[in-house]
């Protein structure tokens, strides 16, 4: 775990950044928040662009800023590594060219051990056939790759991405993906990924950051972060809902049984290895509820559940928050159901659950 | 007559390399720090610069007449540095033909700096460039057609000055008679046939360096899209 602390300030025409934060980062960790939440700036003060923030930055043991005692590292000395959103890649030179500059002006004082080699970048994120052309001759994806490889040769210690994928299509993102799994599994260097994207935050991250209007909101485990209902207005209430922890199971006539705890769920059959761990996101307005276990019924998951908490609101619907098999579930079902139904908390029920929610909601 | 007259040729590629030198020296950190800076005095800095686009040479010619001359202030200094005086003199003719194409190299340069623009030179930082590094390798190579467009307007434009060099150089032959003085004289003189050779050779010239100039700029390999 690497430490990160931030207490930092910056006034940007009108728009105040004020954090206060010490992150343990291990892996990868999302920043997500709303355009404007001051999630670029986020990034750009930890690595030394904003000269007129102030405050205190510290990285595992060592201070980046500290305004008080005129401390003030600059980009250049500071061990990161950065992935701009429209890739930065320099235009004048070849993507060889690219990737040497960074070589060349790598931090003094690493060894061998710490220090990434060229071949291994150039073989992790692809790169061989791209390196004699200028980077205007390559796609978005391919551009984004080179930048990544630019970054990792500089041997950084803290990987800052913003939005690398913003600018592909869904289907050029899902290739690249896998890419950004891989440097963070091969490389060890803890990654900030900032994405205003659930689904890529989900794929990508164990830890998220929430940021809203230039504060830090919430910091933690992924699943905890996105069940919090009084975090929905920040990370969307339509797409609110709780991550399970699942193993993938055979696949037969075209579903995938997915195992969670002792229950079993069918999903749209994917293509990943049996016995993978993964992570299924379940959105909250999905899940119904029943007392009584349904027969007769389209729906094919049902899960036995138990009811932690119901919470109410302003609005017509209810928050249920459940547990099945040690893990969270949520149900957003109307005020009208609950009182129905007559459901207290600590009462067992079924949750049911429509196999085509599922859809590219799977994540390993 | 008839004989090629080659002294005012000399003289002229003489001064424009000496001006060119000595303005890309003083115009880029200029231009960079017009490019880059967020001072309230910035537009005051860029209208004395774009002054001589728009007043006639004379007057030009006439303040520098007085600022260059032995009595004037920075004349007198030069007569004790030096012991000559910069008015009619090859000195003085650069000192005049700087300022005079101060405009053709700081624009192009601070407009093609502005164009790099702040996003490379952060990513240069961010990989462990420090600013002087980053302008060398970065900012210079991706601002290259402002540093040849800014050479050949400022070269080109020293070549062709006529009036604030005759208000301050006069017309010594191989001190101050530059090509376009030259041409004056052979015209008022009617030697025609002499100023004929000046010219087309100055035109055909001109010509082939602009030429050049726009062919170079379409073979750079990342200026292709």
């Amino acid at each position: 775990m690497a430490k990160l602390t931030t207490q930092s300030n910056l006034l940007l025409d009108n728009f105040l950044f004020d954090s206060a934060e010490t992150l343990e980062l291990n892996g990868i960790t999302a920043i997500f928040g709303s355009s404007g939440a001051g999630k670029t700036t986020l990034l750009r003060i930890l690595a030394g662009l904003e000269n007129r923030a102030t405050g205190f930055v510290s990285y595992k043991n060592e201070i980046w800023q500290d305004t008080k005692n005129g401390v003030f590292i600059p980009s250049y000395e500071r061990k990161i590594g950065y992935v701009f959103q429209d890739g930065r890649l320099f235009s004048h030179l070849t993507v060889e060219d690219n990737l040497y500059y960074s070589l060349k002006r790598v931090h003094k004082g690493l060894n061998e051990k710490t220090t990434i080699g060229f071949s291994e970048t150039i073989k992790s994120l692809d790169l061989q056939p791209l390196l004699h052309r200028y980077p205007n001759f390559l796609s978005g994806g391919e551009q984004q790759r080179v930048a990544m490889g630019r970054a990792l040769l500089r041997s950084p210690q803290l990987l800052l991405m913003d939005e690398p994928l913003s600018a592909l299509d869904l289907k050029r993102k899902a290739e690249i993906l896998p890419y950004i799994k891989n440097v963070a599994n091969q490389f060890q260097i803890p990654i900030l990924y900032v994405t205003h994207n659930i689904d890529e935050a989900t794929h990508l991250a164990q830890r998220m950051v929430l940021l809203s209007s230039g504060r830090i909101i919430a910091s933690g485990e992924i699943g905890e972060i996105l069940e919090r209902a009084d975090l929905w207005p920040l990370t969307g209430r339509l797409e609110a809902g709780a991550l399970l922890q699942a193993t993938v199971g055979p696949t037969k006539k075209g579903m995938t049984h997915l195992l969670v705890g002792e229950e079993t769920l069918k999903i749209p059959a994917v293509s990943i290895e049996p016995k993978t761990k993964a992570r299924l996101r379940v959105q909250a307005k999905e899940v119904a509820i029943a007392t009584q276990r349904p027969s007769h019924l389209s729906i094919r998951n049902i899960m036995t559940a138990r009811v932690l908490s119901i919470e109410t609101g302003e609005s017509i619907f209810s928050e249920l928050l459940l547990d099945v098999g040690g893990q969270h579930l949520r149900s957003r079902i109307t005020r009208e159901a609950v009182k129905e139904l007559e459901l207290c908390e600590g009462q067992q029920v079924y949750a049911l659950i429509k196999s085509v929610s599922f859809e590219g909601r799977l994540f390993t | 007559m008839g004989s090629l007259e080659l002294g005012p040729v000399w003289l002229s590629l003489q001064l424009a390399t000496v001006t060119v030198i000595v303005l890309l020296l003083v115009g880029t950190p200029l231009a960079w720090w017009l490019a880059y800076t967020r001072s309230r005095i910035k537009p005051v800095i860029e209208a004395l610069i774009a002054l001589p686009l728009v007043l006639p040479p004379t007057v030009l010619g006439f303040y520098l007449l007085i600022l260059l001359g032995p009595a004037g202030p920075i004349g007198r200094f030069w007569v004790q540095l030096t012991d000559s005086a910069l008015t009619f003199s090859f000195s003085g003719l650069v000192i005049a033909s700087v300022i005079y194409s101060f405009p053709f190299v700081v624009q192009p340069l601070q407009n093609s700096f502005q164009g790099v623009g702040r996003a490379p030179l952060e990513a240069a930082a961010t990989l462990g460039a420090k600013p002087l590094d980053a302008f060398f390798s970065i900012a210079s190579p991706m601002a290259v057609r402002g540093y040849i467009t800014a050479t050949i307007l400022g070269f080109t434009h020293t070549l062709g000055e006529f009036g604030v060099v005759l208000m301050v150089g006069g017309n010594i032959p191989g001190s101050t008679r530059v090509i376009s003085i030259a041409i004056y004289e052979h015209v008022e003189t009617l030697s025609y046939e002499q100023a004929h050779i000046l010219s087309l050779g100055l035109l055909i010239f001109s010509f082939s360096v602009l030429l050049g100039v726009y062919i170079f700029n379409r073979r750079l390999p990342f200026n292709r899209i």
